[in-house]
């Protein structure tokens, strides 16, 4: 309880130091919620050709984008410091990390909150309502109860992947770039089902990295859609608790890679 | 009186990679395992008693601050051992943190946008620190350093000496047994210096904080340490006195004599003659050759002079002829 009350001191201080630029926030905001529209209009120019894609209509696939793009805003917005890593180890902001008695994980969580990703988030949360208004998915509280933790356990899967990009710096001092392949690249393919993919591809991105838990698994669970290459109903299931297991490994990863801490030579 | 700090046979080696730029570069990093080794900290030994404060001193890349990061838990040590108030630093990296303070002077342990006074209420949650110690410590290190000047200023905006301040007194509000000092007067003036000094001094003596501080400052050194460890190229040169340090080297002393008027021969038997400018002479001479009072005799003997002065060196020139020298004074104990 005591570090859940400093976690929301240390955001609401982060929050406040950003508001005291309201005028360079509110234009990132717009900004970033324009790009996003950008984004899905893409996907709609693509349908407004091929009507349908591997038997998922456009709503559907906005569902699948919504739930990707919430999960992913969200993740950026809670783990910047993860995401920016690299600068915090350059100006040693790390190494004061280590000399306070708080863990290092919950405290790089603490280092920032990105109040601006609001813009991306709002974004795809209207077009996932959009996307559910056009649908008709009849909402139990099965399924209510299922897309929370869907979300919870995307949010968790990219947390997961910055956590490895920054957990990097560990040992190359520069974060890896490749992360953003997965990140940046996994959103822009996640928005399209994955059965449209190649098989090999299709695993990798189930089994090795997995994307396809986020919100395709997901999608089909919430649309009542059977799966065309035959996964089953319990991966289906399942699914939302990938994300969060897949973020305890990753947070393995950063205690060991902290007992590698180099620090800088000055 | 018990031992805090306990260090023996401690290394570090850094592992320096190569880096490839660019993406593909990044690629390659981290499957690339070429790199070279640094041997930072090698075979360091020693202990630190309660209330004692130690100078660690060496020339530039020596290893200070390195050690100083094993025994504040920030590095994990290559190979030995490193305990402080009987914990790991680096296995109960916490534990220790609680009862340390740190203060590594080239930058500010606070936070860059949040006033003195905001980062200090942080302080207090993140150490959990009752309200009546937190408001007495604020009272009392406002008093020693002035901190009321600036305490609603954003870190971001302090002055050198006043980041020094408010990092000193928030590495102590939390009542540490034990403080680290890495170059804590770096860049300040003298006065400003003497402030920092005094402070130190007087947390050691009131609260029995026991101080491990670096410096390339020998006037810390003189003002503070009576104990001073000498590390060179990652080895301990010396861990003494810092009397005895001076006893060991000072065989030699400086005799300065300004002449009446300018001789031809002013040779003296058993001096050296070191410098020469106009009617002023400096000569070095051993104690154990000759004496210094038979040494003015002869002088006085031959030569009509107007002043006559006897100096010892200073630390830094004795801290040069460790280094220089290659002097391994007092090796350090093996241990098992
Ligand atoms: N993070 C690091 N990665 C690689 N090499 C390092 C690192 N930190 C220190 N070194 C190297 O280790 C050696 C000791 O460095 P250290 O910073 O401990 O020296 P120092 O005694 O504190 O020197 P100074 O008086 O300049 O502060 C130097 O050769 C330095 O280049
Ligand atoms: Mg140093």
């Amino acid at each position: 309880m005591k570090s859940l009350s400093l976690y929301l001191h240390f955001i609401t201080l982060r929050i406040r130091a950003q508001m005291a630029y309201r005028f360079s926030f509110t234009l990132e905001l717009l900004s970033q919620a324009s790009i996003s529209v950008i984004d899905f209009l893409m996907i709609a120019i693509l349908f407004e050709r091929f009507k349908q894609l591997a038997n998922w209509t456009l709503w559907e696939v906005g569902l699948l984008y919504g739930i990707i793009s919430v999960c992913f805003a969200v993740a950026e917005m809670v783990a910047r410091g993860f995401d920016t890593f690299q600068s915090l180890v350059g100006r040693g902001a790390f190494d004061n990390m280590l000399i306070r008695p708080l863990g290092t994980f919950y405290q790089v969580f603490a280092h920032e909150f990105q109040l601006r990703r609001v813009g991306k988030l709002s974004q795809a949360l209207v077009v996932f309502l959009i996307a559910n208004s056009h649908l008709d998915i009849s909402w139990t509280l099965g399924k209510l109860g299922y897309l929370f933790l869907a979300l919870i356990g995307g949010t968790c899967f990219f947390i997961g992947l910055l956590v490895i990009g920054a957990a990097s710096c560990f040992w190359t001092v520069q974060s890896i770039e490749i992360i953003n392949i997965f990140t940046h690249g996994g959103i822009f393919m996640g928005s399209y089902p994955i059965s449209i993919y190649q098989r090999w591809f299709r695993h990798f991105f189930t089994f090795i990295v997995p994307l396809a838990c986020v919100n395709y698994f997901p999608s089909l669970f919430l649309l009542n859609k059977i799966e065309p290459a035959g996964a089953s109903r319990i991966v289906v299931q399942f699914a939302p608790f990938i994300g969060i297991l897949f973020l305890c490994l990753t947070a393995l990863f950063w205690k060991w890679g902290v007992s590698h801490y180099q620090s800088t030579g000055h | 009186m018990d031992t805090v700090i306990d260090v023996r046979a401690l290394s570090k080696t850094f592992k320096v990679y190569h880096h490839r730029k660019g993406f593909l570069g990044s690629f390659a990093n981290l499957f690339s395992r070429k790199h070279r080794l640094v041997q930072a900290v090698a075979q360091v030994s020693f202990t630190v008693k309660r209330g004692e404060i130690v100078g660690y001193l060496g020339p530039n890349g020596a290893g200070k601050s390195t050690t100083l990061k094993m025994l504040t838990g920030i590095l994990v040590p290559s190979s030995g051992s490193v305990t402080v108030n009987g914990y790991i630093p680096h296995r109960q990296r916490k534990e220790n943190a609680k009862r340390i303070g740190v203060v590594f002077g080239q930058r500010s342990h606070l936070w860059f946008d949040l006033p003195v006074q905001e980062s200090f209420e942080l302080l207090q949650r993140i150490y959990r620190i009752p309200q009546a110690q937190y408001h007495h410590n604020v009272e009392m290190f406002d008093e020693l350093l002035s901190l009321g000047d600036f305490f609603q200023t954003p870190v971001r905006q302090l002055s050198l000496g006043q980041r020094m301040r408010a990092d000193l007194a928030a590495a102590l509000l939390h009542n540490p047994d034990v403080l680290f000092l890495d170059e804590p007067t770096v860049g300040l003036d003298v006065v400003a210096k003497a402030r920092i000094r005094q402070f130190i001094q007087q947390i050691n003596a009131e609260r029995q904080v026991t101080v491990v501080l670096t410096t390339h400052d020998l006037d810390d050194v003189e003002k503070l340490c009576k104990r001073v460890i000498l590390i060179d190229d990652a080895r301990l040169r010396f861990d003494g006195e810092l009397a005895t340090l001076r006893r060991l080297l000072s065989t030699e002393r400086l005799l300065i004599v300004d002449y009446a008027e300018v001789y031809s021969d002013i040779s003296i038997p058993n001096a050296h003659m070191t410098y020469q400018e106009g009617t002023r002479v400096q000569y070095r001479f051993s104690p154990e050759e000759i004496s210094t009072a038979a040494l003015i005799k002869a002088i006085l003997q031959k030569f009509k002079i107007v002043d006559i002065s006897v100096q010892e060196p200073d630390i830094e020139e004795l801290i040069k002829a460790v280094y220089e020298d290659n002097l391994l004074l007092n090796p350090p104990a093996n241990f098992p």
